[in-house]
């Protein structure tokens, strides 16, 4: 009896430090300049998990692009990370969580005292039919437009404030010389232009219906989208799909732009790597009629079924919900944390009225970086871009935009 | 036993059968459950897209209809014609700079080995070393738009990779009417070889089809619509860069082929036709070329192939979803790994074998037929 | 006179068009990353750095084993199977033969993509999903008919009469091949291994759906992913580029004479 006893200690014993040793696998596409970022969390863990041998796996390429598919092979393939960076909202839910891939996290998060910690918004976003699947780590902001203003002042104009008066401003600058007054970059950031052309030609209230199926994407008011947005292609480089998102940014600040709009992450770009002052190096304003609103998006970690560590992911999941480990992940990625109670003198200006805003303004979510649609849309539409952008056709468009919505029952 | 010969005979066939049994699981199992697949709604519906045991639904053509004729797959339309004007400007390039490389070196200039290695060693290359050396060749800004700031002119414009403009453009409801016209005129040429060839049977055939084309295409041709409205295609100028680092690497194959074909006609048939006063540039078109027409039909379907297949290229040179440069090679890809659209993406890897095969299948047949009356 | 003009002409235009790349390889390789730019694209670098290819090593180190790895087993597996079924299809030609033979070569040029989605079902079904082995397995298989055609017209050129031969002495299937046919095949073994090298070496499709962990990619895949990524210094890729290009490279240039018998094999006809 007491052999036995001894043996299920042992084995006990055993499975715990087992639990803190092993390994764990970290999938995301933050390399380069976000890496730092990710390593500043990796150490943390490191710290409390010495014995644990943290994998790094990342596929770099912006908004996930390549990493997704990736991902894909991984988890069909029956080979899932231990954890992945997935963006909240249909991304997760749309994809991975009707397919049955994913875990309940519900009860980590009422362990964790997480319930009210993280806005109410936002867990009704990572979550599917009652459940919690995942656990955000930050809030980027999509709708934003960046710009130096020593260099408007030079030129003489000041940020527009509507898409109309973008398009004069537009105008404007390009009878000063300035070919292209719009800093563009490779296929996922003309979709990201384009989400903000949406919201602001169409309002917070009628974005937001066209991703309950309340709007239809071929109503008149829609196609007037395609519309403002071909005319404000008309004023970005002719070689956009042959630049990432940091050579779109880099026009701007070379002068060769005036205006670049993406999300803030190029804030972190610009203080990180090119190591300007925010207000001062570079300047931001709402993207043109969103002044007041509040695309959101977050990136957060979930846990695939059938993990092969699964209790240091849960670990890793922990961390990355507490508060220590994203006032240390945020600051260096450039983006606000997304629980209630962080500090914010760890954070720098633009990043301080990013808060600000996200406490008063109006929240929706971002189409391109997965809140609002689940993959199976959001990749189609880029046939819906290319629709547009080869035939310049915006009816077409539109129509194509609505029969993928059809097809993949969005919004239902 | 009554089957084989003798024992030696069976113990090769069951030596050999482990192989074939592979081989029909992986080629032709697998050809056939991808065509079972896009005939299914796999991917439709994104609950079940990506579980562990889908529920699939049977639906026909439907993925077929949609990729042809259906509003949202504009893309796969122009795919097709990326991959056509690919292959041929892919093909007319190799061959044209294969063939002048190989006459050149077949002459012997000094350095000739020296010179053979230089143009053979792409071909050793992986597709995505030499995309990720064009990439940066052909940038925007940079690479061979620099190139002639080096002798003082300015810099090139042209936007290798992302120029987004078309030329030679028709529309989709064309299409039937002009494939059908083509096909009908080919049929009508291969009639008349058959005829001045004295077999009478396929020569009837052939005027046959090709009456019945035509005669399609002139009265109900321009009937057939599969698209409600116009939708144009063409060709896409920033495949000129792709087409450029594809020729790179591949000529130096018909080079070899062609310099194979040259050093093995003998000698005393050139004597002969310049003993006939033919000229230099004579002897090339009535004698050398002639013969070296089986090489370049080879190399046509080698070639045509390889560019119908392209996929690892452009990927490292362009990005997977770059459109301007998009084939259908690639937007299976996406469809199935990134769209999640596993029966569409099934459809467009079953058209793809059905190109393929269009060239290889004959070619296989003319191929083995002739070595065995050999 | 004039010929010989334009014919060195010729071979001068030629020589800078399959070299320039080369060139702007090498000296984007050596230059430090904030000297890269694109307006001095073509400029030699002012001052060699080599740190690029250290990174490049200790980055690309990992993968280089497993392409290693990948490439020597299904190149020596691919070449046995080949060889043996060479050896029946030339000189013990079984019923339906001429049927069979067809069939297995239409396999070497289907588009991959035509079998993708099943073949990535059954790999991992069968409990190989994400690992070398699964690659190595379908590298194997789908370099069987390649193989078996090279060695199939090589071994027709071995006389019948020396098989009667080993039969008249007693020798069996086996005993023929291990005693005649092996120990001439030495040159078929190093056009077709040199083939198998470079094809299974260079191969992406297959390396980048099947084999989807990062401890397991091959050369192939990492520099594809390195060079996709954004606002890339240019340094490393080309780097990495001239690290993964190497080992064909050098099979080429010392053993280019069998190389280009394996590309010419390639169609169809010995």
């Amino acid at each position: 009896m007491r052999k036995w006893l001894f043996t299920l200690a042992a084995a006990a014993l055993g499975s715990l430090a087992l639990a803190q040793s092993g390994r764990l696998e970290i999938f995301s596409w933050w390399a380069g300049d976000e890496g730092p970022a990710l390593q500043a969390l990796i150490d943390l863990y490191k710290k409390r998990y010495p014995n644990v041998e943290v994998i790094n796996a990342t596929v770099t390429g912006g908004a996930g692009v390549n990493a997704k598919a990736v991902l894909k092979t991984r988890m069909l393939g029956g080979d899932p990370p231990d954890s992945f960076q997935v963006h909240a909202g249909q991304e997760l839910t749309g994809t991975w969580v009707v397919a049955d891939r994913m875990e309940d996290l519900t009860p980590l998060f009422q362990q964790e005292g997480w319930m009210n910690r993280f806005p109410k918004g936002l867990i009704d976003l990572i979550s599917y039919k009652g459940k919690i699947y995942s656990v955000p780590v930050n809030i980027h902001r999509s709708n934003v437009m960046w710009y130096v203003p020593a260099k408007l002042r030079e030129w003489g104009v000041q940020p527009p404030k509507t898409w109309a008066e973008f398009l004069t401003v537009c105008q404007t600058l390009k009878s000063k010389g300035l070919e292209a007054p719009l800093a563009l970059g490779e296929n996922w950031t003309q979709q990201h232009l384009w989400e903000s052309v949406a919201l602001g030609v169409l309002g917070a209230d009628d974005y937001s219906k066209l991703w309950t199926g309340q709007l239809r994407f071929n109503d008149p008011k829609a196609v007037a989208v395609w519309n403002t947005f071909g005319r404000v292609l008309d004023c970005a480089n002719k070689d956009a799909s042959g630049l990432s998102w940091q050579q779109a940014v880099d026009r701007v600040l070379e002068g060769k732009a005036a205006f670049n709009i993406m999300g803030d992450w190029a804030a972190g770009y610009m203080t990180t790597t090119k190591g300007l002052k925010p207000g001062e190096g570079f300047g931001w304003a709402p993207a043109p009629g969103t002044a007041g609103v509040f695309m959101m998006l977050s990136d957060s970690f979930g846990l695939p079924k059938g993990v092969k560590n699964r209790t240091n992911a849960l670990n890793w999941l922990r961390l990355v919900g507490s508060k220590e480990g994203q006032d240390a992940f945020n600051p260096l990625k450039g983006s606000i944390a997304a629980r209630t109670d962080s500090d914010p003198s760890k954070y720098n200006a633009y990043l301080q009225s990013a808060m600000r805003d996200w406490r008063s303004n109006r929240i929706v979510g971002s189409l391109v970086h997965g809140a609002v649609a689940p993959e199976s849309f959001m990749s189609q539409f880029g046939t819906v871009m290319e629709i547009y952008l080869s035939s310049r056709n915006a009816q077409a468009a539109a129509n194509a935009a609505q029969a993928i919505a059809n097809q993949v029952r969005l919004g239902q | 036993m009554r089957w084989f010969k003798n024992k030696d005979t069976l113990y090769g066939f069951l030596v050999i059968l482990p192989s074939l049994v592979l081989l029909g699981i992986f080629v032709y199992g697998f050809i056939f459950q991808t065509f079972y697949t896009s005939l299914t709604d796999w991917g439709r519906d994104p609950a079940q897209a990506l579980s562990a045991n889908p529920q699939i639904r049977f639906t026909g053509f439907e993925n077929y209809r949609e990729l042809f004729g259906g509003f949202v797959d504009a893309r796969f339309r122009q795919d097709l014609f990326n991959t056509f004007y690919f292959t041929l400007f892919f093909i007319l390039g190799c061959l044209g700079l294969g063939l002048t490389l190989a006459i050149v070196l077949d002459r012997g200039p000094k350095g000739e080995g020296f010179f053979r290695t230089v143009f053979l060693f792409p071909m050793s290359l992986s597709f995505i070393v030499t995309g990720t050396i064009w990439r940066w060749m052909l940038q925007p800004q940079g690479g061979v738009n620099q190139l002639p700031t080096l002798v003082g002119l300015p810099r090139g414009e042209f936007g290798w990779l992302t120029s987004r403009e078309q030329i030679w453009q028709v529309s989709w409801n064309d299409l039937p009417f002009f494939t059908a016209l083509v096909v009908g005129v080919v049929l009508a040429f291969v009639a008349a070889a058959a005829f001045r060839g004295g077999e009478r049977r396929r020569g009837w055939i052939a005027t046959g089809s090709a009456g019945l084309l035509l005669l399609w295409a002139l009265t109900l041709g321009r009937t057939l619509q599969p698209l409600p409205f116009d939708e144009m295609h063409g060709f896409n100028l920033a495949f000129i860069g792709i087409i450029l680092a594809a020729v790179w690497q591949m000529s130096g194959y018909t080079m070899a082929l062609y310099l194979a074909g040259l050093r093995g006609i003998p000698e005393e048939l050139r004597e002969a036709a310049r003993v006939d006063g033919a000229s230099e540039w004579q002897l090339y078109l009535r004698v050398i070329f002639p013969l070296l027409a089986p090489i370049t039909l080879s190399a046509m379907i080698i070639l045509g192939h390889i560019s119908l297949k392209i996929f690892d290229l452009i990927f490292a040179m362009a990005g997977p979803d770059n459109a301007p440069t998009d084939v259908p090679a690639l937007l299976m890809y996406i469809t199935t790994f990134r769209a999640n659209q596993i029966a569409k993406g099934a459809a467009i890897g079953t058209i793809l074998l059905l190109l393929v095969a269009a060239v290889i299948v004959p070619y296989l047949y003319s191929q083995l037929k002739s070595e065995v009356r050999r | 006179m004039i010929g010989r003009a334009l014919q060195y002409a010729i071979l001068f235009l030629a020589t800078l068009f399959f070299l320039l790349p080369v060139y702007l390889v090498i000296i984007t390789a050596f230059k430090e990353p904030a000297a890269i730019s694109l307006s001095t694209t073509w400029q030699p670098p002012e001052r060699w750095y080599w740190e690029s290819f250290s990174q490049a090593w200790t980055a690309f180190l990992p993968k280089l084993q497993n392409s290693f790895f990948l490439t020597v087993t299904a190149t020596i597996l691919s070449a046995m199977l080949g060889s043996l079924n060479g050896y029946v299809l030339a000189k013990w030609r079984f019923p339906g033969a001429n049927i069979v033979f067809p069939l297995m070569l239409f396999g070497m040029f289907i588009p991959y993509q035509a079998v993708l989605i099943p073949l990535f079902q059954f790999i991992r079904e069968i409990g190989l999903g994400g690992s070398l082995w699964g690659l190595i397995l379908v590298h194997v298989v789908y370099g069987l008919p390649i193989t078996t055609l090279i060695f199939r017209n090589y071994y027709a050129e071995i006389p019948d009469e020396m098989i009667e031969a080993g039969r008249i002495d007693g020798a069996g299937f086996f005993g023929i091949y291990s005693r005649i046919v092996f120990p001439l095949s030495v040159p078929g073994f190093v056009v077709v291994i040199i083939w198998q090298f470079t094809q299974i070496w260079n191969e992406f499709l297959f390396a980048v759906t099947l084999v989807s962990s990062p401890a397991n990619q091959p050369i192939t895949v990492a520099l594809a992913q390195l060079a996709g990524g954004e606002a890339v210094k240019w340094n490393l890729p080309m780097a990495g580029a001239l690290l993964a290009a190497l080992p064909t490279l050098l099979v080429y240039i010392f053993l280019g004479r069998y190389f280009i018998r394996g590309l010419l094999a390639g169609s169809v006809k010995g």
